[in-house]
C-alpha cells in the first residue's frame, strides 16, 4: 500500500498469478459501481441471478477511471475469461481496440455498438418505454403538468426525457412537460438531495407527476413525491414497492436480463446488434399490486393500444439519440 | 526554529506517516477477511512488477506530476489553489480544440501546440478567481472550488452540444493520428521484445521532469520565484519590499492554472486521444494531497506523484483480482491522504520531542562552563 511496502516488495517482486479461474464469465461495471441503485446495479442483479442459477460464480470489476477500461477487458481477455460482459456506452472505443486482439473470446456491450464479429452489442429502447410513461403520467395528471428529472445531462438521459414528453403529448397536446437534469459532473447520480430540491421546484411549477431518470439520485425525487402527495414515476427496475400507492409505475429497462441471457449463453453468445424493445418485453411498464390502484382500466388499455402501436409501427417514437432533437421537449 | 535535521524532515516524517497509514490499511483489509499480506503483495507486483505495470503506475504520476506542481506553486506564494480539477477539464478543453480544428504534421509541433492550448485554458480558468482575490478579496478557496464546478457544466454543454462526435457518447471524435504522442510501448520497445504493452504512459512522463526542474528554477533561481516566496512568507514585509501583491497572486495563480491544465496532454492527448466527459477523474484533488506530501517542492511532489500512480493502478489491480470492494480501495487511499496531508503533526510534533531531547544535553553544559567561567 505504501513506500515502505514497496520497498519490501521490490525485492520480492515478481511470481503471483492471481486468483480468477479461467472460463469464468466476466462483468464489468461502469463507474458508477456496481451498487448504484440503477443500470449497475440492475446488471449486478442480473449476473447475481445468473450465478445463483448455475451455481458457479463470474469474475467482476468496478473500475475507477476511464484510463482501466482496456486494462480491465484486456486482463479478463488474456485469463480466458469467456463471455465479458460491460455495461455502459463508456466502453465501446476500448472494446473496439480489444475485441480484435482476441478473437476467440466473445464480448457483449449494453447501451453502446461496437462493430466486431465477436461483439454482442445491446441497446434499448429507452424511448419507447418512456413513451408509455407519458402517457400514463398524462392521463393520471390533473393539472396538466407534469415532470422529468433526469441524472447527468447526457444524451441517453435525454433520450429517456425525449420519449417521455412524447408520450405525454400524444395524450394531451396541451400539457406541460417541466424537464430538470440533476447536475453535470457524475455526483448527478446519486443526489437524493438535490433529486427532492428538483422535486418540490416542479411541484412549484404545478407538476403533479414526475418521472426521475436518475439513478440514485431517483430516490429522493421518489421520497419527496410521496411526501408531497403527488405521483411519481420509478426507473430501470420495478420501483413501485417504493412507496407503495404513491409511485404510479416504473419505466422498466431490462439491463438484467441482457446480462442474464449473456451468461446463460455463455461462449455460444449471439454476436451482432441486438435492440431491446417493446417487442422483446426489453423495456416496459410496470405493474404490480402496489400500483394496482392507480392504473385505472382505461389507462392500461390505452397504455396496451400504445405499446401495440409502436410495436407494429403505427406510432414512431423519436430517438434522441440518433436525431439529435427532440421534437417535444427542448434542451 | 529547527527542530530536526532536514534529512529527518523529508524521510521520516513521510515514511513514519506511511507505515501509519498501511498499518491501519491492513487492519482495515483484515477486517473484512482478507489477506493484507496477499493484497500487498498483489499491489506490488500489478504496479511495478513488469514494464505494463509501471507504465499505467507512470501515466497515472503523470498526472499528479502537474497537478502536484500547479498546487505546488500556488502554495508557495501561500495561494491555495483547490481548482486544479477544473482547470485540467478546461485545460482538456483547449488541447481538444487545439487538436480538432488545426491541422498538424508531426506530433512534435501538436504537443507543443496543445501543450501551449492546455496551458493557456487552464490559466485562463485560474485567472478569474486570482483577480476576485486580488483586487477583491474573494478568497481563493471559495472560488477555485467553485469554478470547479462551472468547468465541470461548461465541458457538460461543449460535449453534449458543440464539439459532440455523432454518436450516443458525450465525448469528441478522435483526434487525427499525426497528432497522437508516442507511448512507451513505441518508443522503447525493440522488434523482439514489446515491453509496456498497452499501457498508456507517453511521453508526456518527460514534459513532466522537465516541468518539476522547471519549476525549481523558478522558485529557486529567479527573481520571480524569490518574489513568490518572500510574498507566501510574509505579505506585509513583501509589500514594504516593494513587491506588488496584485502581481504576485495574479502571476502564482497564472502558473498553477497553466500547471494544472497541461496534464490535458497526458490524458486527453496522450491516453484517450479524444476529449470525453469527467476526463480528470479527481487528479486536481489528488494534486493537494501530492503537493502536501512533496512539502511544495518539485523533487517532492515528483516522489509522492510516483507513491499516487502505485496507489491508483495496485488498487486497481486489486480491484481486477479481489474481491476487495472498490470503496475500500479508496479507503486505502484515502488513509494514506488523511495521515501525510492532514496528519502531519501528529507524527511531526513527537519526532521533534525525539529530536530535541536528543541534542539537549550537549547545551546546558557548555553553557554552564561559560557561566561560571564568566564568574
Amino acid at each position: 500500500m505504501t513506500l515502505s511496502t514497496k520497498f519490501l516488495g521490490a525485492t520480492a517482486v515478481l511470481a503471483l498469478t492471481a486468483g480468477a479461474a479461467s472460463a469464468d464469465p466476466a462483468v464489468l461495471f461502469d463507474l458508477g459501481g456496481k451498487f448504484d441503485k440503477s443500470f449497475n446495479e440492475s446488471a449486478y442483479n442480473g449476473a447475481e441471478r445468473w450465478a445463483e442459477e448455475a451455481g458457479t460464480s463470474y469474475a467482476d470489476v468496478e473500475i475507477q477511471s476511464d484510463a482501466q477500461r482496456e486494462q480491465a477487458i484486456r486482463r479478463f481477455a488474456e485469463s480466458g475469461a469467456n463471455p465479458i460482459v460491460m455495461a455502459g456506452f463508456s466502453w465501446a472505443t476500448a472494446l473496439n481496440d480489444v475485441a480484435q486482439d482476441y478473437p476467440d473470446t466473445k464480448f457483449q456491450i449494453i447501451d453502446g455498438v461496437v462493430e466486431q464479429p465477436n461483439v454482442r452489442s445491446v441497446l434499448f429502447a429507452e424511448e419507447q418505454g418512456s413513451y408509455l410513461v407519458g402517457v400514463a403520467a398524462a392521463m393520471a395528471s390533473e393539472s396538466d403538468t407534469v415532470g422529468f428529472i433526469g441524472g447527468m445531462d447526457i444524451p441517453l438521459i435525454r433520450n429517456f426525457a425525449c420519449g417521455y414528453a412524447q408520450g405525454v403529448l400524444s395524450v394531451n397536446p396541451d400539457a406541460t412537460v417541466v424537464a430538470n437534469m440533476t447536475g453535470t459532473t457524475p455526483a448527478a447520480w446519486n443526489d437524493p438531495v438535490k433529486g427532492s430540491e428538483l422535486t418540490l421546484a416542479q411541484i412549484d411549477q404545478g407538476a403533479d407527476v414526475v418521472y426521475a431518470a436518475a439513478g440514485g439520485t431517483g430516490v429522493g425525487v421518489l421520497q419527496t413525491a410521496a411526501d408531497e402527495d403527488i405521483l411519481s414515476i420509478g426507473v430501470d427496475s420495478n420501483q413501485n414497492y417504493m412507496h407503495p400507492g404513491e409511485v404510479l409505475t416504473s419505466m422498466l429497462k431490462r439491463v438484467d436480463n441482457a446480462v442474464y441471457d449473456a451468461l446463460t449463453a455463455g461462449t455460444d453468445l449471439e454476436t451482432g446488434i441486438h435492440v431491446m424493445d417493446l417487442s422483446n418485453d426489453g423495456v416496459g411498464y410496470a405493474l404490480d399490486e402496489n400500483n394496482a390502484e392507480l392504473i385505472t382500466e382505461d389507462m392500461q388499455a390505452a397504455l396496451e393500444d400504445a405499446k401495440q402501436q409502436i410495436i407494429d409501427g403505427e406510432v414512431t417514437v423519436v430517438n434522441y439519440n440518433t436525431e439529435e432533437t427532440c421534437p417535444a421537449l427542448d434542451f | 526554529m529547527d527542530a530536526m535535521p532536514k534529512w529527518a524532515e523529508v524521510t521520516l516524517v513521510p515514511l513514519i506517516s506511511l507505515l501509519l497509514a498501511a498499518i491501519l490499511s491492513a487492519l482495515v483489509i483484515l477486517a473484512i477477511g482478507e489477506n493484507p499480506w496477499a493484497a500487498v503483495k498483489l499491489m506490488v507486483s500489478g504496479a511495478l512488477g513488469s514494464t505494463y505495470g509501471w507504465g499505467y503506475t507512470l501515466y497515472y504520476a503523470t498526472n499528479f506530476i502537474f497537478t502536484g506542481l500547479a498546487v505546488s506553486i500556488a502554495f508557495q506564494a501561500r495561494m491555495f489553489n483547490i481548482g486544479g480539477e477544473g482547470q485540467a477539464l478546461v485545460g482538456g478543453l483547449g488541447v481538444a480544440l487545439v487538436l480538432l480544428y488545426l491541422p498538424f504534421p508531426h506530433w512534435t509541433i501538436a504537443l507543443i501546440a496543445s501543450a501551449a492550448g492546455a496551458a493557456l485554458f487552464g490559466a485562463a480558468w485560474a485567472f478569474i478567481p486570482a483577480i476576485l482575490q486580488a483586487k477583491r478579496g474573494s478568497h481563493i478557496v471559495i472560488t477555485t472550488i467553485m469554478f470547479n464546478f462551472i468547468a465541470a457544466s461548461l465541458l457538460n454543454y461543449m460535449l453534449v452540444g458543440p464539439i459532440k462526435a455523432p454518436g450516443q457518447e458525450p465525448a469528441t471524435s478522435k483526434f487525427p493520428a499525426t497528432t497522437q504522442l508516442p507511448s512507451f510501448q513505441d518508443m522503447f520497445s525493440t522488434a523482439d521484445t514489446v515491453l509496456f504493452r498497452g499501457a498508456p504512459a507517453n511521453v508526456t512522463f518527460f514534459v513532466g521532469i522537465a516541468a518539476c526542474f522547471a519549476l525549481w528554477l523558478l522558485i529557486w533561481r529567479t527573481r520571480l520565484g524569490y518574489e513568490l516566496r518572500a510574498f507566501g512568507h510574509s505579505e506585509s514585509a513583501a509589500k514594504y519590499a516593494g513587491i506588488s501583491p496584485t502581481k504576485i497572486i495574479v502571476v502564482s495563480m497564472l502558473i498553477s492554472g497553466g500547471l494544472a491544465g497541461m496534464m490535458a496532454i497526458n490524458n486527453v492527448q496522450g491516453e484517450a486521444e479524444r476529449l470525453v466527459l469527467n476526463a480528470v477523474e479527481g487528479a486536481g484533488f489528488i494534486g493537494i494531497a501530492v503537493a502536501l506530501m512533496g512539502r511544495s517542492h518539485p523533487v517532492g511532489v515528483f516522489i509522492a506523484a510516483l507513491l499516487f500512480g502505485f496507489l491508483y493502478q495496485g488498487g486497481a489491480e486489486l480491484a481486477l483480482w479481489t474481491s476487495i470492494p472498490r470503496e475500500l480501495i479508496v479507503v486505502i487511499q484515502a488513509l494514506v491522504i488523511l495521515f501525510t496531508g492532514a496528519l502531519d503533526n501528529m507524527v511531526r510534533m513527537p519526532l521533534e520531542k525525539v529530536f530535541l531531547s536528543m541534542r539537549r544535553p550537549p547545551k546546558p553544559d557548555r553553557k554552564s562552563t561559560t557561566a561560571r567561567a564568566a564568574e
